[in-house]
């Protein structure tokens, strides 16, 4: 007990470095592969290069890698600030750094190598799920370890949001990874045909809803108050928003396989609580953006709490889509279009990276016993990068994707299609094109992060904050 | 859709643990102080005590001190 006097900033100081660099690498597939797309023969005729080998390994990279560590990061920090408590088990915690970076490891070479189990956003082999497995507890132990021995009775919202994503994160891990080993390096799901897309849409939307949704908005409800010195707008409103969020989420999946085998009444389900959805999801939209009512002019000189308030308009904007999109009608003309993965990325790179930047951007320099960062210039430089980047993304892929989809379905008056496939292929060039741009304004905006967290940290003595005292009287 | 045996329960069990956490976090007094908790992460010292933990089950757990 008696290391117990600082907090444990080793852990968070390992996991905030490595999302800046499991950042540049996720986005930099990321780039390649929008690249690839244009230009085909990128691949140079290596199968290791392959768009679709690439593509799970972006994915993998910026959701588990990038957003993980900053999940990691960021809980751990505000799990012991708000507790008042340093982090619980050393030696696990260190043990969920040095797993997660080699579960990333592991699929940085093996989705290359084309091992996957064929299941988006689950396409790592059985033993590295097992790993995961191991991490995630490890991860769930040392997180509500330290919520039980805190020092201040009251759960802070932010950290029912991250206990509740790390617990859902665990379950849908375990269901939708059952699988039965064929070698090494294969396995076959246990569930097969419908079914088994049922379990992965389950599984698919929830790790969109808990890891990308629920575990960000913990960060949100920390660091947007702690950058902007204020309270939250409504504690109340953040309390009813995580219950809602939690209560309704769940069943949500089917939305992905609208007018397949799925049953037409869970597709309906599906729609249905998909649109319920916005309102917790807007609700807390709100609670975050009106933090800062009464200090807006905060925003002109703050370019952190520009990164977390856009984050919050386009965190606004995706959960307005979404739940647009699942709508039966609407998906009929989106589905297997890009504008989906414009949607995804207004999520993605909107909020979720765009949050994290802000949270990182607070939480960096506090780290390393420095105020602020090395340039705050460059955060205004970065974010404006970074925000034209987004804007350009999502914006190519809702005008590729509405035309994708009228030119799938226009019809001839004698019912032949008017397009073929390649037509629509070859309409969609200046799209991509404009959609790597706003990739490759993205990728630069983090490649400025990591010089700006390099010369922060550079030479600088890594400071664990002393433990204040006050609260040990709640003891 | 035999998995739906599978999906639908485990949502009624995960409801059923939402609902435990929920009815834990009221009766021990997790909702009574909806206004300073906001504060306290400001305050990185630590604030003075509020004195809302030493509610008990029993009481009513919200609404007794709306108006502080």
């Amino acid at each position: 007990m008696e290391r117990q006097a600082a907090y444990n900033y080793d852990v968070v100081r390992q996991f905030a470095v490595m999302t800046v660099v499991w950042g540049i690498v996720g986005m930099l597939v990321g780039v390649v592969i929008a690249a690839q797309l244009i230009w085909p023969d990128l691949n140079f005729g290596v199968p290791w290069l392959s768009y679709g080998r690439l593509r799970p390994l972006h994915t993998n990279a910026v959701i588990f890698a990038f957003g993980g560590s900053a999940l990691f990061a960021t809980s751990y920090y505000a799990v012991q600030r708000t507790c008042h408590v340093r982090l619980f088990g050393d030696g696990l915690a260190a043990f969920t750094f040095w797993g997660w970076q080699a579960v990333i490891v592991l699929a940085a070479v093996t989705l290359p190598l084309g091992l996957t189990t064929g299941k988006e956003y689950a396409e790592l082999e059985w033993p590295i799920d097992i790993l995961i497995t191991l991490v995630w507890v490890s991860y769930a132990v040392v997180f509500f370890g330290t919520l039980a021995k805190r020092k201040v009775p009251h759960i802070y919202v932010a950290n029912w949001f991250f206990g509740g994503f790390i617990l859902t994160v665990a379950l849908l891990h375990v269901v939708n990874s059952m699988e039965i080993p064929a070698g090494w390096f294969k396995s076959y799901s246990v569930y097969a045909g419908v079914q088994d897309a049922m379990v992965q849409w389950w599984y698919g939307h929830n790790a969109v809803g808990f890891f990308l949704t629920a575990g960000f908005l913990g960060m949100m409800y920390y660091f947007v108050p702690k950058q902007a010195g204020r309270p939250i707008y409504s504690y109340r409103l953040s309390i009813v928003h995580f219950w809602a969020l939690i209560f309704t989420y769940m069943w949500a999946g089917p939305h992905h396989l609208h007018y397949t085998a799925l049953p037409d009444w869970a597709q309906s389900l599906g729609m249905l609580f998909s649109l319920i959805l916005l309102a917790p999801s807007w609700g807390g939209m709100i609670n975050g953006v009106m933090t800062l009512s009464g200090a807006w002019h905060k925003l002109r000189t703050d370019p952190i709490l520009k990164f977390l308030i856009t984050a919050l308009s386009f965190y606004g904007m995706s959960t307005f889509e979404g739940p647009m999109m699942s709508i039966k009608t609407v998906n009929a003309l989106s589905h297997y279009t890009d504008w989906t993965i414009g949607h995804v990325h207004s999520g993605a790179l909107g909020w979720v990276a765009m949050i994290s930047i802000g949270s990182l951007y607070y939480l960096i320099p506090r780290l390393f016993g420095r105020t602020e960062m090395h340039s705050v210039r460059l955060i205004t430089l970065h974010f404006w990068v970074s925000t034209i980047g987004v804007v350009l993304y999502i914006a190519s892929m809702w005008i590729a994707g509405v035309m994708q989809g009228l030119m799938w379905r226009a019809a001839n008056a004698d019912g032949t299609l008017t397009y073929s496939f390649a037509e629509t292929v070859k309409a969609m060039y200046p799209y991509y094109g404009i959609r790597l741009l706003g990739g490759v304004l993205f990728f630069s905006g983090m490649l400025i992060m990591a010089y700006n967290v390099w010369k922060t940290i550079a030479g600088r003595k890594p400071v664990d904050t002393a433990i204040p005292a006050v609260a040990a009287a709640h003891g | 859709m035999d998995i739906l045996y599978l999906l639908i329960p485990l949502s009624v069990v995960l409801v059923f643990l939402i609902g435990a956490a929920f009815w834990w976090a009221l009766r021990t007094g997790q909702f009574d102080d909806l206004d300073s908790p906001a504060h306290r992460i400001l305050l990185d010292e630590g604030p003075p005590d509020s004195g809302q933990e030493t509610k008990k089950v029993g009481e009513s757990p919200l609404g007794s001190h709306r108006s502080d």
